[in-house]
């Protein structure tokens, strides 16, 4: 299932992270990712979000993610 | 000029640019909707762009903004974000006092379209 699979990159992405996926439709193509993770401390909002694309850039290009939503946390913050 | 020139001068020169899956009249996407009403309700002069006529206006900007999703919102040529930081930045206040500080607080909220397009057809 792409959920498993998107949860698959983003932990591999952000090994000290917290990673939650939502698959907002049950579709299996529309997604809401949070992450949270000491990565993001400093970094601006922008950046934080090219992150997470960057982790994905392989189910985004191919289709399998057809809208995602993205929400970022540094540790410190909740 | 090239497309890619094109997008960079829309980014460049509009105060506050979207490029979007249809247009403000008729969005095509609920991101860019989003996007769009946050802008509209932080007070931003909006010129959109929609990048569905031409599946190389996508690839142009993303090339140009390392950012693979639409929609794409600049203010005054810098990359804010997708739907979910312009929504971020509206609900914090964040947004109105960028636009404040950067188009001043009496700017006049006006909404427009324009297109780019590849030189050859």
């Amino acid at each position: 299932m792409a959920t498993d699979e998107i949860r698959t990159l983003l932990e591999q992405a952000f090994p000290d992270g917290s990673v939650e996926v939502l698959d907002r439709t049950g579709g299996g193509d529309h997604f809401h990712v949070t992450v949270a993770s000491a990565a993001f401390e400093g970094v601006s909002l922008v950046e934080q979000h090219r992150m997470v694309n960057r982790a994905l850039a392989a189910p985004l290009g191919d289709g399998t993610i057809h809208e995602l939503r993205i929400t970022t946390k540094g540790t410190g913050t909740t | 000029m090239t497309l890619r020139e094109q997008i960079q001068q829309v980014i460049d020169d509009e105060p506050v640019a979207i490029f979007m899956k249809g247009t403000p009249e008729q969005p095509a996407c609920g991101n860019s909707l989003r996007a769009l009403q946050a802008l509209w309700k932080a007070g931003a002069p909006i010129t959109a762009v929609d990048v569905l006529p031409d599946p190389r206006i996508r690839q142009e900007l993303s090339g140009l903004t390392d950012w693979p999703t639409i929609p794409q919102v600049f203010v005054r040529g810098e990359l804010i974000g997708g739907a979910d930081i312009t929504e971020e930045l509206y609900a914090s206040g964040e947004l109105t006092r960028k636009l404040d500080e950067s188009l001043g607080s009496d700017r006049e909220q006006v909404v427009k379209t324009v297109a780019v397009a590849a030189a050859a057809a």
